[in-house]
């Protein structure tokens, strides 16, 4: 974590809005469970730091929160995206794409490509 | 955007002191409870699926810490905890915190005070409209050593054509006399182009300023009034434009009334206190066209083209005069060297106090350096002292930036609070302190303790405080831990380093403070030459009064206009006043002839044109002049060397006679007696013809206390009359009630004069000095300052030492040294101290004394006696602070010293 925080972060975070914005609210553990399934295991996440994030977000205005009961009827903090939230996913889906086409046309130039 | 909303939230919850522990608590309860559910779902044990959920969440107490962080501000609690600890450590020792504070109060404080006029009178610009665009023009002519000689008509308008300047305006400075009121009032009045409101870029309040185009050759009988003089003498008349007031017999019409915060642009602040304007285009007589040669000395400012530097505008100017040279070559010889220099107004009208304003924030900077190399002193002092302390705190695990932290946040507080201490004794004291600066100082009326000067002393403490809090929180902050603890608490031993710094703090104070000292011997050497000059003139127990003839454009209304009718009134009004009581003796003359009192603006240098030495018009020599009655000489106590002075006898009638002074004989007749010489002179006021020269006295020191040279030529009043007049009265008057009294015999004479500015020649003379009295008195002040402090310093450092060496000489005496011996020893180290601090003290010294030549007066800026007997007076001061400690040593008790180590 402490090796390679920004890039995670930053990725996290927007991991997070993306998950938000397909399943409607969520608590924390929902989120997690989501990152999980989607990244199929290979990213090793202590789940723990989803929760400093979250406040990080919702400081933000990217997500809000509030009580509400959980599915075994539990008290459980549930997020939400913002319209904020919303345009700042809009924002960075697209930059992200943007990088990763740009890298991925990068990866396909071969030598002999070249002029 | 969303940075910031983020930082403020954190900053509220801060400040409110919210947490959000609870909800992180129950957030992550559930999040396992949930996650151990879904565990148990696959088949783990109760125990396993519990401990897989704790896995996988990861370690909940460095998660809590950074949701805590996120939540908040931590940067800033950790400061408000350094800042609670720091002031529980200041609390703790009272006795240290106070003398830092003190100590920082006093260089913090006079180093604000200095700011705080340098602020108003350097800083500030002035209070118009684009100031850097208006330039005061100076045209010297190197070639004949005439300085300031102003320009003619032809010239004024080459300027006005140049496209250099938007608006290019003459002033002259004088008084008016208001007549047709109760009291005939005499004000400070300035006669200006009509171009000399938009020179200054301001407009009137009510009604209107001058037309800048106006092409009235002489008076157009316009005026504009300041706000004061509408309010005093018209009572605030809201139809006041349009109206009519008499100047000297002359009839003006007002045009506008400026705003209350209007300032005039002047040097002095009877010049800034201008009530009245009156326009004119400076050539009274339309019928002959005004001649290039003829200048005008009046002063003159312009206004730049925007965006036109003074740089850029003096190289075009110079070009112009290049051109002008070569179109005129009769009236611009090349031995005259006819130059025009621009200068940025507000520049000009500080003038030579610049050099002493800086001299004496130079002098203070000095003081603040030595209050910080104190203190910095002190907090290495202390560092040994707490040495167990951050030995412990250390051992417990804080990082060693956190304790630079901790002990920087320390001096920093102790620094604030000095700087604030000092600067509320300032904001306390300002009244009294204002009273010190001279009056003659520019701008002293716009001098405030303002937001401004509070910003500078803060910022000031904080650069302090971190500059030399860090070398001690660092130095402080360095230990060996074992040696440290096991030492029980005297961190002797990792204390080399820092004995080694407060060596070269103390040389560092000494060195200062030697600076300071020599710099405040020169100018109390310089003050004291000047004091003690001589004079040449006596100025105990004279009193001036002024007065002004009624001076009207239109000769005919002029009840003063020849030397005969003036004489009349004057011999009336000097017998009147040799009645009141008191008065032994009078005289009377033009303002020029008042010895150290007048302003720059009384026209006074005029060419002089000898017989048989024939030269061009524009190479004239000029010369000082004034307008004295015979009795004039025998008051001020001037001698009379050669020839005679005037007397009774000599009238306008009769052959026009001058006296001048030694300097005057040696420059213009060198090897020849001048006395039979005829000169002419030209004036207004003056008959064309020859004037012989009668009489020869010595010099005299009335122009200028630090130039006894400066060649004079007085001529006779009851031969060429003056308007505006000094009366002289020697004898035992009372200075409160002669102003009245004076003006009733005036008044007797004639009801319309005004009488004003009584002063005692002695005062005069303080007041020529005050500006180099209060940089004396400062720069002084200042060094007594360092030098205590530097002895403050030596002081505690060799106690320091004594201390540190306590076994070594208990060990010493034990093994039989004698007492003379650690004396020695101890007072050596002062010595050595001293030596060094002394050696580069002189060689800083040499540098100030160079840079501040141009302050002293007859004294060598190396002068030896000074910079021998500074060093004397440190080394004694170092060597009798040093021999307290020195004392305690010897005195040391070996057994007890030992036992206790």
């Amino acid at each position: 974590m402490k090796e390679k925080p920004d890039v995670l972060q930053g990725t996290l975070a927007l991991m997070v809005l993306k998950t938000l914005d397909v399943l409607g609210p969520q608590h924390g553990y929902g989120i997690a469970r989501r990152i999980e399934q989607i990244s199929g295991d290979i990213l090793a996440l202590n789940q723990g730091t989803l929760y400093p994030l979250l406040l990080k977000l919702e400081n933000e205005g990217s997500i809000a929160s509030q009580w509400g009961a959980s599915e075994n009827n539990r008290r459980a903090r549930f997020y939400r995206l913002t319209a904020t939230g919303r345009k700042q996913l809009q924002k960075e889906t697209r930059d992200w794409n943007q990088t990763a086409a740009i890298i991925a046309r990068f990866f396909e130039v071969k030598a002999e490509d070249l002029p | 955007m969303r940075f910031l909303r983020r930082f403020f939230i954190r900053l509220w919850n801060f400040a409110t002191g919210r947490r959000a522990d609870q909800r992180f608590r129950e957030e992550l309860a559930e999040h396992l409870a949930l996650q151990t559910e879904e565990n148990l779902r696959s088949g783990m044990s109760p125990a396993e699926a519990r401990r897989q959920a704790a896995l996988k969440l990861g370690a909940a107490q460095a998660i809590r810490e950074h949701h805590n962080a996120e939540q908040r501000l931590p940067f800033a609690e950790n400061l408000l905890l350094d800042l609670r600890y720091a002031f529980r450590m200041l609390s703790r020792s009272p006795g240290f915190s106070l003398i830092v504070i003190a100590t920082m109060a006093l260089g913090i404080g006079a180093t604000t005070a200095i700011y705080s006029v340098i602020d108003a009178t350097l800083l500030h610009p002035l209070p118009y409209p684009n100031p850097s665009e208006i330039v005061h023009i100076e045209t010297n002519l190197p070639g004949v050593g005439a300085h300031d000689v102003g320009f003619s008509i032809p010239e004024l308008r080459d300027l006005q054509n140049s496209e250099i300047f938007q608006y290019v305006s003459f002033c002259f400075h004088g008084s008016e006399n208001v007549t047709g009121s109760a009291q005939p009032t005499h004000i400070a009045g300035a006669t200006v182009s009509p171009s000399y409101f938009a020179v200054l870029g301001v407009d009137a309040a009510l009604g209107r300023t001058f037309d800048p185009h106006d092409p009235s050759p002489g008076s157009n009988g316009e005026v504009v009034i300041s706000d004061g003089l509408w309010k005093r003498a018209f009572g605030a008349d809201p139809y006041i434009v349009g109206k009519s007031l008499r100047l000297d017999n002359d009839l003006f019409q007002i045009v506008g009334v400026m705003s209350a915060s209007f300032r005039d642009q002047g040097q002095t602040s009877e010049e800034r206190g201008t009530e009245l304007w009156a326009a004119d285009g400076f050539y009274g007589d339309p019928s002959s066209p005004p001649m290039r040669g003829t200048r005008l000395q009046y002063d003159t400012i312009a206004r730049l083209q925007p965006g036109l530097s003074p740089q850029a505008a003096q190289v075009r100017l110079d070009a112009l005069i290049a051109s002008l040279k070569k179109q005129y070559p009769a009236d611009y010889p090349p031995q005259a060297g006819w130059t025009i220099h621009l200068t940025p107004l507000a520049e000009s009208l500080v003038g030579n106090v610049r050099q002493s304003l800086l001299l004496l924030f130079g002098a203070v900077d000095l003081v603040l350096l030595i209050s910080c190399v104190n203190v910095a002193n002190l907090l290495l002092a202390r560092a040994s002292a707490r040495g167990r302390e951050m030995a412990v705190r250390q051992a417990l695990g804080a990082a060693r930036s956190r304790l630079v932290r901790q002990l920087l946040t320390e001096s920093l507080l102790l620094f604030v609070l000095g700087g604030l201490t000092g600067f509320a004794i300032l904001f306390f004291a300002r009244k009294f302190l204002l009273q010190l600066v001279p009056e003659s100082l520019p701008r002293l009326n716009d001098i405030s303790i303002s937001w401004g000067v509070l910003t500078f002393a803060i910022v000031v403490s904080v650069a302090a405080g971190a500059i030399f809090g860090l070398a001690p929180a660092w130095l402080t902050s360095r230990l060996d831990l074992t040696t440290t603890l096991r030492q029980e608490g005297r961190g002797s031993n990792g204390s080399r380093r820092r004995t080694g710094l407060r060596h070269v703090l103390v040389i560092g104070e000494l060195a200062l403070s030697l600076m300071l000292m020599v710099a405040a011997g020169l100018l109390l050497r310089s003050f004291w030459d000047l004091f003690k000059v001589q004079l040449g003139f006596n100025p105990t127990r004279v009193m001036a009064i002024e007065t002004t003839l009624p001076n009207p454009n239109d000769p005919n209304t002029d009840i003063y206009h020849t030397a005969t009718q003036e004489s009349v009134f004057l011999r009336e009004a000097l017998r009147r006043i040799r009645t009141l009581p008191g008065v032994e003796e009078t005289a009377v003359s033009d303002r020029a002839a008042l010895p150290l009192g007048h302003g720059q603006n009384d026209l006074r240098q005029r060419p002089l044109i000898r017989e048989g030495q024939e030269v061009q018009s524009s190479q004239l020599p000029r010369i000082d002049t004034s307008i004295v009655s015979p009795e004039y000489f025998h008051v001020l106590g001037m001698t009379l060397l050669r020839g005679r002075l005037f007397v009774d006898q000599d009238l306008e009638d009769t052959p026009s006679i001058a006296v001048i002074n030694q300097a005057a004989a040696r420059t213009y007749w060198p090897n020849q007696d001048p006395v039979g010489k005829r000169v002419m002179v030209r004036s207004r006021v003056a008959k064309p013809g020859w004037t012989m020269i009668v009489g020869i006295i010595a010099d005299a020191r009335t122009e200028s206390l630090a130039d006894a040279g400066i060649p004079q030529m007085y001529f006779d009043l009851y031969q060429r009359p003056a308007k505006f007049l000094a009366l002289y009265l020697r004898g035992q008057v009372d200075p409160a009630a002669i102003s009245a009294q004076v003006r009733t015999q005036i008044q007797a004479v004639n009801p319309e004069l005004p009488v004003f500015h009584a002063e005692t020649l002695d005062d005069v003379l303080s007041s020529s000095l005050s500006v180099r009295r209060f940089s004396m008195e400062m720069v002084a002040l200042f060094a007594a300052t360092a030098l205590l402090l530097a002895a403050l310093g030596i002081y505690g450092t060799i106690s320091f030492l004594v201390n540190e060496q306590s076994r070594e000489i208990a060990i010493r005496l034990a093994l039989g040294a004698q007492k003379r011996d650690v004396l020695k020893m101890v007072l050596r180290q002062g010595l050595n101290l001293v030596a060094v601090g002394a050696g580069v003290g002189l060689v800083g010294a040499f540098i100030v004394s160079h840079l501040m030549a141009g302050l002293l007066y007859g004294v060598s800026p190396y002068d030896l006696s000074i910079f021998g007997g500074v060093t004397a007076v440190l080394t004694a001061v170092a060597i009798a602070t040093s021999y307290v400690p020195a004392l305690r040593a010897m005195r040391l008790d070996p057994i007890t010293t030992l036992q206790s180590a």
